[in-house]
């Protein structure tokens, strides 16, 4: 027991540790300064955010040296269970939940409330990971294929049934893991251009569009067939086929299927609709905020755009307001950096797992994290819609706080432990 | 196989610097780059609060109060505020209904939740010392104090003016003015409002997104506090102006007194008068509308804008001119000829002096016949352009026909006819035959009362004038300044031994029998006068111009009551008397004069479908018709 213990502490990715311990006391700091009121300015007050997200941290630590305390084979063992729990309480939360900002994503137990979606992607990461690494597992098999895409659609479509939309999406980030147990590239690229035509045919008129990729593919098959005589026009057709559907899809599904808010939001920031007091209010007060920080920011509880509420939920999705404006771009690189060494670091500290369980586990991590930080960020800097889903570790919120900390403290106990076998 | 696709980390891994990437260069161009996110922001988040200075006030010559700033106090809501309101006792004590109350919630409300709005504007100090001690049990609600301008007396409203809120073309010609400003829309609140308005201070605060304020900016280094606007310090006398109100409260007409030394307004009456604090506050549009409708124009300022035919006060101007001309001597008589221009029964005029004192309408006639034609019958129409020319030039010399440059808006000039004049109205020539009304102060000549009143004055002094001026001194004591304008001398042209000969003639009128002012007299004071009696379409206006004492003069008056029969020396000169009595002894002894000319209602009624106003301009147009009638006859003569 004490000579495990200590082979732990050695083995424990401290810097890590650190950047998680930053980035939660950087997310307090933010709130503080985004809730402030020179009246009550006292930290502890428990009735204000920063003092509940104070009791938050607290759980969240413990909850981090529980999961470094335990046998990291629990949470491999115990993947089934724990996702099975999950997704039962998501299938409350649909029947009773009471319904908040439109989405219905939270149990209340009496005065205290989660989100079972947030657990949610832990529990899939885990199964994920548990599915993918099972002797005889190849993703170009299509039974492998179907259950890896089966654990992550169920909660999907559970979490879009509580109309919780940006939540569910953040399940897509699951592709980065699939995609490295072997799913095709055709698979990314696709999804790529399926993004790209979205937008383009939002932009363009679609039968000029077609026309366009019409002559593109063309080109390209006229080139590609100099050099490889080989190449069969009928591929190219199938792509010019595929695109056309698209393209043609897109506009019925933006005006059937999207909700006329999503609809909204999507225009607002493709330039196609200028409403900088309704839908555009939250994206045009976030980037003011942002912009007018300057270099190094107006200083800490200085910020006049966050701190007056010009900037609506500065304390949950849009705090990278606050950093931007208190901070500047000093400030709100330095988080955007620390962010992304810190999944580049998980994808790296993945690459050395023996075990394929914790390998793509920490593939999970990391892509939930990063999709979380690029939605996050690339909302409240206009290069994304308006999708609801908060920054980890920073934004205010006890069940965002804990999942990703568990999420976390999980692989860092894997990878503590590399070395025993498996 | 697994090995092969670990590389596949280096696309992830890329990808993910990729964004972090992209999203850098895009914090570094909003941040840094774009420079208009700052200035956003600072719109957003800082509130300029004008902040208003008190307006200057104004005195009479005496220090006594014209016109103050009386606070009053607007209730606000903070509709978001408001809660447990015991609705009906609230009602009560504001004394307005339940509807009225929905009704003004609902606005607010519908402005805003969040910002103050009025709910109720402009409680007086009376009223709101009641429902202030009150106030703290009715969440949500607040007073705020502003001031309205106030007249403890009720009078001058003519010279004063009011104020309103600015125009849309004043704020573009004005950067000073923001829209909702008030700014001064007649009297000397116009003519001084550079002075009165003070300058505007600046509040620098911040709010949040509810436009609720959240302390000052930066300690208040920024803000600029108001000045205070100027008092002004008028020469109108508060006792004497009340006194000339109260005596022309039933009739049309005007007076205005001037000291002659100064040229100091004494006072300035046009009547009907209105109180000034009927256009103050909420009551303004209303009253203001009755009082624009009002067919007796009260609004109307006569004092400046009505101009009349001066009747028979021209005589002495006719006079002096004559006299320096040469054309006459104080000696020259000449016969009553009834054939010539109509005239009342009366001894003929042996002199000028006599002349004046009976106001002898062929004396005249044959004056001003002399004045322009030069007695040359075969060159008249040659003669009579040098003649008048000369007239003309020497008739504005003595402040008609020309704008007095007074510290009152919208002065009207009256009109001296000269030679382009008629050139234009006769093409085929003209002579003296053609324009002789002139000679009586009928025909082309026009005048406004302060124009009579200045021109007493100017014979008061015995040749000159000071232009007519309301306002003293600006400023407080220490740092007050007068307008040089009002310093300078202004001289006739006429020499001034002839002016005796004037105020011989005056004096006659009052004191002399065969006088035509008789009524005028004081007794005790040495009043010289001229009657006159205005022919227009209505029943003759009777007109008064005085001073008084014979010397060292002290006052100079000129009366006119509109369609008032019985000509000058029947309403406008016991008026005139009434005004010096007042002003030089302060008490009226003659208690019985006094009661009959108070309550005299002398003024013609006013036919209804005919509004006063277009009645005068009709009868000046109609004088020149019936004077081009009369003159074609005259020259076939």
């Amino acid at each position: 027991m004490d000579k495990r213990g200590k082979s732990i502490l050695n083995n424990i990715e401290w810097k890590v540790v650190i950047a998680w311990l930053f980035l939660v006391l950087v997310g307090w700091l933010n709130i503080y300064a985004a809730v402030y009121d020179s009246e009550h300015s006292s930290i502890f007050d428990f009735s204000c955010r920063y003092g509940k997200q104070m009791i938050w941290i607290a759980a969240s630590v413990v909850i981090a040296l529980f999961v470094l305390i335990i046998d990291p084979k629990f949470f491999s063992q115990s993947s089934y269970l724990i996702y099975i729990i999950c997704m039962g309480l998501l299938v409350v939360v649909l029947g009773v939940a009471t319904a908040t900002k439109g989405a219905k994503s939270w149990l209340g137990i009496g005065d205290f409330g989660i989100q079972p979606s947030e657990f949610a992607k832990f529990a899939t990461a885990l199964i994920l990971a548990k599915v993918l690494s099972a002797i005889n597992v190849d993703m170009k098999q299509w039974p492998t294929r179907l259950s890896a895409i089966g654990v992550v659609l169920l909660p999907m479509l559970l979490v879009l049934l509580q109309n919780d939309t940006g939540s569910a999406l953040v399940f897509l980030s699951f592709v980065f893991v699939m995609f490295r147990e072997g799913l095709s590239y055709m698979v990314l690229i696709s999804g790529a251009s399926v993004i790209i035509l979205f937008v383009l045919a939002l932009l363009i008129n679609p039968y000029i569009l077609i026309a366009i990729l019409a002559v593109l593919i063309l080109i390209a098959y006229f080139i590609i067939h100099k050099r490889n005589r080989h190449t069969k026009f009928i591929y190219f057709l199938g792509v010019f086929i595929f695109c056309a559907v698209i393209v043609s899809g897109v506009q019925v599904a933006f005006n059937e299927v999207l909700g006329s808010h999503q609809k909204d939001r999507i225009e607002v920031l493709l330039g196609q609709k200028k409403d900088d007091k309704g839908v555009g209010y939250n994206v045009n007060q976030s980037k003011i905020a942002i912009g007018s920080g300057g270099l190094t920011g107006k200083g800490f509880l200085q910020g006049t755009q966050t701190k007056f509420n010009f900037v609506p939920e500065q304390d949950t999705d849009f705090i990278f307001c606050t950093i931007g404006e208190e901070w500047g771009f000093i400030g709100s690189s330095i988080i955007v950096i620390v962010f992304i060494w810190l999944c580049v670091k998980i994808i790296k500290m993945a690459e050395r797992q023996r075990s394929n369980f914790a390998r793509i586990y920490g593939y999970g991590v990391a892509s939930v994290i990063f999709f979380h930080v690029m939605v996050n960020i690339g909302m409240t800097i206009g290069l994304l819609p308006v999708i609801g889903i908060p920054l980890p570790f920073i934004s205010y919120g006890g069940s965002s706080l804990w999942t990703f900390t568990l999420m976390l403290f999980v692989f860092i106990r894997q990878d503590a432990s590399r070395g025993d076998l498996v | 196989m697994k090995n092969s696709l670990s590389s596949r980390r280096l696309v992830v891994m890329g990808i993910f610097i990729t964004v972090g990437v992209i999203y850098i260069i895009r914090l570094l161009y909003l941040q840094i780059i774009d420079g208009t996110y700052a200035e956003l922001a600072n719109k957003n988040a800082l509130r300029y609060v004008t902040q208003y200075p008190s307006r200057g006030l104004v005195y009479d010559r005496n220090g006594k109060l014209l016109v103050y700033n009386e606070a009053v106090y607007d209730l606000m809501v903070i509709p978001r505020q408001v809660k447990d309101l015991d609705t009906d006792y609230f009602c009560s004590l504001l004394k307005i209904t339940r509807e009225d109350f929905d009704k003004k919630m609902e606005k607010a409300k519908k402005y805003s939740l969040y910002a103050p709005s009025f709910f109720e504007k402009q409680i007086s100090k009376e009223d709101f010392a009641q429902i202030q001690e009150k106030l703290y049990q009715f969440n949500g609600f607040y007073a705020q104090s502003r001031t309205l301008r106030t007249y403890p007396d009720s009078v001058a409203a003519a010279v004063l003016g009011y104020i309103g809120e600015v125009n849309e073309k004043k704020i573009e010609e004005d950067s000073y003015y923001k829209r909702g400003d008030y700014i001064g829309m007649s009297g000397l609140e116009k003519s001084y409002e550079k002075y009165l308005r003070g300058v505007k201070g600046n509040k620098i605060t911040l709010v949040d997104v509810h436009n609720r304020e959240k302390g000052s900016f930066q300690g208040g280094k920024f803000d600029e506090p108001a000045v205070a606007g100027q008092n002004l310090y008028s020469t109108i006398d508060l006792e004497l102006q009340k006194y000339a109100e109260k005596l022309m409260k039933n009739k049309r007409g005007s007076i205005v007194a001037i000291e002659p030394s100064t040229g100091e307004v004494l006072c300035f009456v046009t009547a009907p008068a209105y109180d000034p604090n009927l256009l103050v506050g909420r009551v303004r549009g209303e009253n203001y509308k009755r009082l624009a409708n009002d067919i007796s124009k009260p609004l109307f300022n006569r004092a400046l804008m009505a101009e009349y035919p001066p009747g028979s006060i021209f005589k002495v101007a006719q006079a002096l001119v004559a006299l320096d001309m040469g054309v006459i001597n104080p000696g020259t008589g000449f016969p009553c000829d009834k054939s010539l221009v109509g005239c009342h029964n009366h001894p003929s005029a042996p002199t000028v002096k006599d002349a004046i004192k009976m106001s002898c309408n062929p004396y005249f006639y044959r004056v001003f016949q002399r004045e322009v034609q030069r007695l040359n019958p075969k060159t008249n129409k040659i003669d009579s352009k040098y003649g008048l020319s000369e007239w003309t030039a020497a008739m504005l010399k003595m402040g008609f026909g020309t704008r007095l440059d007074i510290d009152l808006p919208s002065v009207r000039k009256g009109y001296i006819p000269d030679t382009s004049f008629y050139n234009r109205w006769y093409p085929s020539g003209w002579n003296f035959y053609t324009i002789y009304s002139n000679s009586i102060g009928q025909g082309e000549v026009t005048v406004v009362p302060l124009q009579m009143a200045n021109f007493a004055a100017l014979v008061a002094n015995r040749g000159w004038y000071i232009t007519p001026h309301i306002v003293k001194y600006i400023g407080e004591e220490g740092k007050r300044f007068a307008l040089k304008k009002y310093k300078e001398k202004h001289y006739s042209s006429v020499d001034a031994k002839y002016w005796d000969v004037a105020v011989a003639g005056m004096y006659g009128v009052v004191h002399e029998g065969g006088g035509t002012g008789r009524r005028a007299d004081v007794p005790g004071l040495e009043v010289c006068g001229k009657t006159g009696t205005a022919q227009n379409s209505g029943e003759d206006h009777s007109v008064f111009i005085s001073f008084a004492p014979r010397n060292n003069p002290k006052i100079a008056v000129s009366v006119y009551v509109e369609n008032a029969r019985g000509g000058g020396g029947a309403w406008a000169a016991p008026i005139a008397g009434l005004i010096i009595e007042k002003y030089i002894k302060r008490e009226i002894e003659r208690k019985e004069i006094e009661k009959q000319y108070m309550e005299a209602q002398p003024c013609q009624p006013i036919i209804v479908r005919k509004p006063v106003v277009k009645q005068e301009n009709d009868s000046v147009k109609h004088d020149k018709n019936s004077v081009k009638q009369d003159s074609t006859k005259n020259t076939k003569k």
